[in-house]
């Protein structure tokens, strides 16, 4: 090698950083179908500190070959102990219809734990709380709900709003039933269209809103679902006088490296992978592309 | 290190033997344009380019780059590091500034090990302009000259018709020049001639006149979100993303996965994308964040003078005049949308 090439080597001890990109193993350890779109997967790190994230956050499934996709994480930090990790996962592109194809024991590539949280060891603590979830939305609140149920007495009153384009696209039945008979929350839920099987609340999930007696000073109002849900749930909490700082509200978008590069999670100048994907209102209600 | 002079024998003699031992890109001409490729010859060398098809970020963030290679059936990815030592041969002052600006992105917050690992083994041969290109205008945006510019290794001026002047500011770039044989030390009457090329240019490299201050494009655009301009221009718009591929400071990104004939083994690579295009804020579902071209324009033209200095304190554009030349409804014009914002809100 000449003089030349050796100097214009790398300079020793400018150590380059390890590849951001590069999923770290881990194994499918349980997959059950949920709705006709959707399933519930169970992963587990092959690092010995498994995962180690907050509710709101997500991660990057890869599977080689196909791709890879940003899946929030569903489970709370509170009930996986042994390191695992649940998602929700439609079937919705190439990578997504191929995880729906997997079974225990196969394995995927991880990255993360990425972006912000819900704030559920801050401003939640001795609140009042209102989850009011739309489809999915459910998907990553529900890490937060199960978090604020396992420390129920670090909360004040609980309120979980769900609303579900059809009875059949419900997630979670058997939690939702545990939901509305606990005592220590109140739990409304309704269907966009109903069918011959459903006995319940009929209407988009605002039409559960009015019922709601808050006292505004005192409560934390979290919103995730379909795009469109949000400007409508905040005309209401207007309505309600909860003030922006206390709304919380979890953003869809196309996290695709989840590290703030790429560009396509982009919110004016804010990366929804980094800043968010959990966003207090009062900091994006005036970001003009966030809501 | 001090400024030296070179006859451009000398300095052809340096590049022919250069090429032998390492790994050179430098500015040919590409059928009636000029682009950077492997340099296999001086003779081939044109520093007295305009401008170059796409800018020298290719060799930082290339079109296609393999991130990891992968194994499908074991599920494992197997990290790959370009880590090639090359010198990067006649990069005009704006594009430098480009790759100042990209050096940022990438090590902030995540540090990009590709990126960064491409950059540390270059070193960069700047060399100032010596024929403007149709639409440059980077004597508006302050990168015209590179004498105020930190991080290039050499700077190259041609000082008269065979005759450089050639100054290091980098251990890199001191031990590069030191290649060369026959310099000599540049004469008061040297400097005062490569003064007098940096003076031409701050003057000449303004095809088009910006007539604002570009440190003032941030405020500008946050009073011009609703400006009538974005509907007008984008109206036009084809959303064929050619700006953003021309583009030196554009570095948004796609990854796709590319399966080998064994369909066992592959590659994860990246690839250059572009918010101009239609799908680009698109998710899963098929909801689409900027589904309108007035957005995407918009869009792009905040990240030039807004959201990148809200990160890093630069203005992203360096007055290359490439999507200018590039775009096919003419509608690209950075100095037309910034000065129109100017008329409208002053």
């Amino acid at each position: 090698m000449s003089e030349a090439t050796v100097q214009n080597r790398a300079p020793a001890g400018a150590d380059a950083p390890r590849s951001i990109y590069l999923p770290e193993p881990a194994t499918l350890v349980d997959v059950r179908p949920m709705t006709k779109q959707e399933k519930f997967f169970r992963f587990q790190m092959a690092r010995a500190e498994g995962m180690k994230y907050m509710p709101g956050q997500f991660a990057e499934i890869s599977l080689p070959g196909i791709g890879e996709c940003p899946i929030s994480i569903s489970s709370s930090p509170t009930r996986n102990g042994d390191g695992s990790f649940e998602m929700v996962i439609r079937s919705a592109g190439a990578v997504t219809a191929a995880l729906h194809r997997l079974s225990p024991g196969d394995r995927v590539g991880v990255r993360g734990p990425f972006g912000t949280h819900f704030p559920v060891e801050d401003e939640f603590r001795g609140k009042d709380l209102v989850f009011i979830c739309g489809g999915i939305g459910l998907v990553p609140v529900r890490s937060a709900i199960h978090y604020v149920l396992d420390q129920r007495d670090d909360y004040r009153k609980i309120t979980v709003l769900f609303g579900a384009r059809s009875p059949e696209e419900r997630l979670f039945i058997g939690e939702l039933y545990d939901l509305k008979t606990r005592k220590d929350v109140f739990f409304q839920e309704t269907v966009d269209v109903a069918d011959p099987t459903w006995g319940g609340n009929v209407g988009v999930i605002t039409t559960l809103m009015p019922q709601l007696r808050l006292e505004a000073d005192r409560t934390v109002v979290i919103i995730c679902g379909p795009p469109i849900m949000y400007k409508f749930v905040l005309l209401e909490l207007r309505k309600l006088q909860v003030a922006n700082r206390n709304i919380y509200v979890s953003l869809e978008r196309h996290m695709k490296c989840g590290v703030g590069k790429c560009g396509h999670c982009q919110i004016n100048g804010l990366y929804a992978c980094q800043d968010g994907p959990v966003f207090r209102y009062a900091d994006i209600s005036s970001v003009r592309e966030a809501i | 290190m001090t400024v030296r002079v070179v006859p451009r024998a000398a300095l052809d003699a340096w590049v022919n033997d250069l090429v032998q031992r390492q790994k050179v890109y430098g500015v040919q001409l590409k059928e009636e344009r000029f682009a950077f490729g492997p340099l296999v010859r001086a003779a081939d060398l044109r520093l007295d380019y305009d401008v170059t098809l796409l800018p020298p970020k290719k060799y930082f963030l290339p079109q296609r780059e393999v991130l990891s290679r992968f194994d499908r059936f074991k599920v494992e990815f197997e990290p790959v590091l370009a880590d090639e030592p090359f010198v990067l041969l006649g990069v005009h002052p704006y594009d430098f500034e480009a790759i100042r600006q990209l050096d940022a992105i990438f090590s902030r917050n995540h540090p990009d090990a590709h990126y960064l690992t491409r950059r540390r083994n270059a070193t960069i041969v700047v060399s100032d302009v010596e024929t403007p290109s149709q639409d440059v205008f980077a004597a508006c945006m302050g990168t015209a000259t590179a004498d105020c510019m930190d991080g290039w290794d050499v700077l190259l001026t041609r000082i008269a018709d065979a005759t450089y002047a050639v100054e290091a500011r980098t251990e890199k770039g001191t031990a590069l020049v030191g290649q060369i044989q026959g310099t000599k030390g540049a004469g008061e009457a040297d400097l005062e001639q490569r003064r007098a090329v940096w003076d031409r240019n701050r003057d000449v490299l303004k095809k088009h006149q910006l007539r604002m201050n570009p440190e003032d494009l941030p405020d500008l655009l946050a009073r011009s979100y609703d400006h009538p301009v974005w509907e007008e221009k984008a109206a036009l718009c084809y959303s064929c993303g050619s700006c953003n591929l021309v583009c030196p400071t554009c570095y948004c990104f796609d990854v796709a996965d590319e399966l080998h004939w064994d369909l066992q083994t592959g590659e994860r690579t990246r690839h250059w994308d572009g918010c101009m295009l239609e799908k680009f804020a698109e998710v899963a579902g098929g909801h689409n964040f900027r589904g309108g071209k007035a957005a995407r324009y918009r869009h792009r033209y905040y990240r030039k003078g807004k959201w990148i200095h809200d990160l890093t304190g630069d203005i992203a554009c360096v007055g290359c005049g490439r999507c200018i030349s590039a775009c096919t409804a003419k509608i690209a014009n950075p100095v037309e949308v910034f000065n129109r914002l100017m008329e409208a809100t002053s």
